[in-house]
């Protein structure tokens, strides 16, 4: 990437760890022997995967039978949802800030979608009202997803509280987890620990894209969605990516073993970050308190300001930033995270997330406050100007 | 200068683009989304965002896309909807042009600091006598669009730029295919962008009003033939009135809407029963100063030019007189004035209903 550029767009995609490049190339050059064949090729491959997974297993904290390698987050959460009620039927239940990649199956499956609270977190009354008017109804709900991070506003999510209301209100519910934006800013063996499946996607953490992970628990099965060659234990099949599984294994060693030290330099950038922003920018808002926020994401609205102009002027200036989650042609879409946090239209639309990750320096954040806080006057200045001749 | 280039991902647009940056011009290319139902025409589906896009990278200009479809539900399609209920024939791509390309694009360009909006319509920057700017007809007489680009007058004229007006088509195309775009061959789009061919018209409205029937009459009154939805009538309509074959052609002459509680009628008759002496045109919009007098009226994208005397009547509506008697044109319509060489767009404005209900 052009070292001028100022990115503060971690959440959509981080920087590849270099580890994970170095890991990666003999897999990707000399030894691309299939894993799945019996020759020595093959078995040399084979045991990178074998021990890849055993490096996953590690850090999420399960045994290496309960990861399954897949090809991105969205596959890991369709497979979890999509997968669930093709093989024990059932109604799915989502909270209504998930990523499109767990809200649209479940939507498309006639599944419930359940309030979130003012700070995008799933409502526990909610949940609890939802899951038992399935019952109610004469229903059954057989999986309930719950994001652990959400990937707009950064706000984490109680997931063993969550999994108290599902384990008392829906027994045999399977609790999924999208835990996409939460693999380098929260302990993955905690999360695991109160859930039945768990999404990861390789590139959030500094491993390539085209890889994800769901983490299944022993005696959750959840009917695949590609059936072939019986690969991950007949539960994905597909030609193994050796180098994408091994340089997810290095990145997500490697996101693990910094994490503490990670949540506390990110955190004092963000901290810096927000603060420079709100004492300069008289019309910020920071959009969720930061407590409830991981490290890595600072939301910020600008009401009155319509983001599509600013990050224009943001691009120009070379700093990458991203609004809500942009439809296929590119253009900005209103945040449906936005809109169920009950965040109201005009503030919505001047919704801004810059997302910090493992290669964002000081001077990052202090270019960055100097490139919005100039931008959004820019673009005030013009408002208040055209409302003055109008 | 740092132009603002509306890409829809047609040729033309990529062409205009190519241009200004072969001028020396920093170029960004824009597509504007504005509609976020089904579409398979014009400028508003993932696939023409995508040729723009690509258009773009070939040209090695930077392309961005603007979700303008809130401005788009709010000032083309509700309006197109309401015009249809109040038996209006409405023209949505002259309303795009005014409000979304040539108001919200503009002042989204100027808030991002660019000199100039340019989009690839075959229509020309003029000078006027006067040395203000006026809208010219394209140098390709055939494919003009000067027509739907008629409000763009001389304060309006001075940020935008119509580099394609300058060619014929078949320059254009031959410009874009030594480009090597792959847009070069695409087809010019048709009809209304945000209605599918699958559906048409009917379809669009039936899901967004309710149709009345209406029973279709000669000039004596007498029932000929009755039609689902008068809504979908339009003045000088012959096909899909429910008329026997065989006869004379007949044209819908008048429309009575909800006369003494009755049903609305749809009146038909001959050619000749459809000629006018002249319409009264509101909204108009002047080039410049208002210059009435003898001019030549075009009433729809591509039709001929027709002499008439246009006086204006105060209120912003003018009354056109034609030279000859000519058919009616529906309300709702745009019509155009042209000066007496047929090069300049004096102004123009959208035909009103009579005043008085016609009765023959």
């Amino acid at each position: 990437m052009d070292p001028d550029l100022v990115y503060l767009d971690h959440a959509a995609t981080t920087a590849p760890r270099r580890v994970a490049l170095d890991e990666m190339r003999p897999w990707a050059e000399s030894q691309f022997g299939n894993p799945s064949g019996s020759h020595r090729a093959a078995r040399i491959a084979r045991r990178a995967v074998d021990e890849a997974r055993d490096r996953v297993a590690d850090v999420i904290g399960v045994t290496s039978g309960e990861v399954v390698f897949t090809s991105c987050g969205t596959e890991s959460d369709n497979f979890a949802i999509a997968g669930t009620v093709a093989a024990v039927g059932g109604t799915a239940v989502c909270s209504a800030a998930e990523h499109h990649a767990v809200l649209d199956p479940v939507t498309h499956l006639g599944g419930v979608v359940v309030h979130v609270g003012s700070d995008g977190a799933v409502d526990l009354d909610a949940l609890a009202g939802s899951l038992q008017g399935v019952s109610d109804r004469g229903g059954r709900v057989s999986v309930v997803s719950v994001m652990a991070v959400n990937n707009e506003v950064g706000t984490v999510t109680d997931l063993a509280a969550v999994a108290d209301v599902v384990r008392r209100l829906a027994p045999d519910a399977w609790l999924h987890t999208d835990a996409v934006q939460a693999a380098c800013w929260r302990d993955l063996r905690a999360i695991s620990a109160v859930v039945d499946m768990m999404s990861l996607s390789a590139h959030k953490f500094g491993g390539p894209k085209g890889m994800g992970v769901l983490m299944v628990r022993d005696g959750v099965n959840p009917h695949p969605l590609l059936l072939g060659g019986g690969q991950e234990r007949g539960r994905r099949s597909g030609t193994t990516d050796v180098a994408g599984v091994v340089g997810t294994a290095a990145a997500l060693v490697a996101a693990d073993a910094e994490r503490d030290h990670e949540v506390a330099r990110v955190g004092a950038l963000r901290d810096r970050l927000i603060d420079g922003i709100t004492s300069a920018v008289e019309i910020a808002v920071e959009t969720v308190p930061r407590a409830s926020t991981v490290p890595g994401v600072a939301h910020l609205c600008f009401p009155g300001i319509e983001n599509e102009a600013l990050l224009f002027l943001l691009d120009q200036d070379g700093l990458c930033a991203s609004a809500a989650s942009a439809c296929a042609s590119g253009a900005m879409e209103p945040s449906h995270v936005l809109a169920a946090m009950g965040v109201d239209r005009r503030t919505a639309t001047g919704a801004l997330r810059l997302s910090l990750g493992h290669t964002t320096t000081v001077d990052d954040i202090e270019s960055a406050i100097s490139i919005i806080s100039a931008a959004v006057a820019r673009l005030v200045d013009i408002a208040g100007r055209s409302r003055v001749d109008g | 200068m740092k132009v603002l280039v509306g890409m829809s991902g047609g040729v033309d647009s990529s062409v205009a683009a190519a241009l200004l940056r072969d001028a020396g011009h920093e170029v960004v290319g824009v597509t504007m989304r504005l509609w976020g139902g089904d579409s398979d025409t014009g400028c508003c589906s993932v696939s023409d965002v995508d040729d723009a896009r690509r258009a773009a990278q070939q040209l090695g200009v930077e392309h961005v896309v603007f979700n303008f479809s809130d401005d788009f539900d709010r000032h083309v399609v509700g309006p197109y909807v309401d015009a249809h209920r109040n038996g209006r024939t409405p023209n949505p791509c002259i309303e795009c042009n005014r409000h979304l390309k040539f108001d919200r694009l503009v002042s989204r360009a100027e808030q991002l600091g660019f000199d100039a909006v340019a989009t690839g319509h075959h229509a020309r920057v003029g000078t006027h006598v006067d040395g203000s700017f006026r809208l010219e007809r394209g140098a390709d007489r055939a494919k003009d669009q000067s027509y739907v680009l008629h409000m763009l007058d001389a304060q309006a004229l001075k940020g935008v730029l119509l580099p394609v007006g300058e060619f014929t088509k078949d320059e254009v195309r031959s410009m874009a295919s030594d480009l090597g775009l792959r847009t070069a061959a695409k087809p010019d789009s048709q009809d209304v962008c945000f209605i599918p061919t699958t559906d048409g018209r009917r379809g669009f409205l039936e899901s967004r009003m309710s149709f009345t029937p209406a029973r279709v009459v000669d000039r004596e009154g007498v029932e000929v033939g009755e039609v689902p939805a008068v809504e979908l009538v339009t003045l000088g309509q012959r096909r899909g009135l429910g008329l026997p074959g065989g006869g004379p052609v007949r044209y819908v002459v008048g429309i009575e809407h909800s006369v003494d509680h009755d049903a609305p009628r749809v009146i038909v008759s001959d050619a000749q029963d459809l000629l006018t002496v002249g319409e009264r045109v509101g909204s108009v919009v002047w080039a410049g100063d208002p210059e009435p007098g003898q001019l030549l009226v075009q009433t729809s994208a591509h039709g001929d030019p027709i002499p008439a005397e246009v006086s204006m009547v105060g209120g912003g509506s003018v009354d056109i007189r034609w030279t000859l008697r000519q058919p009616r044109v529906a309300p709702g319509q745009s019509v155009v004035f042209y000066d007496p060489s047929d090069r300049w767009v004096v102004g123009g404005g959208i035909v009103e209903p009579p005043a008085v209900p016609v009765r023959l």
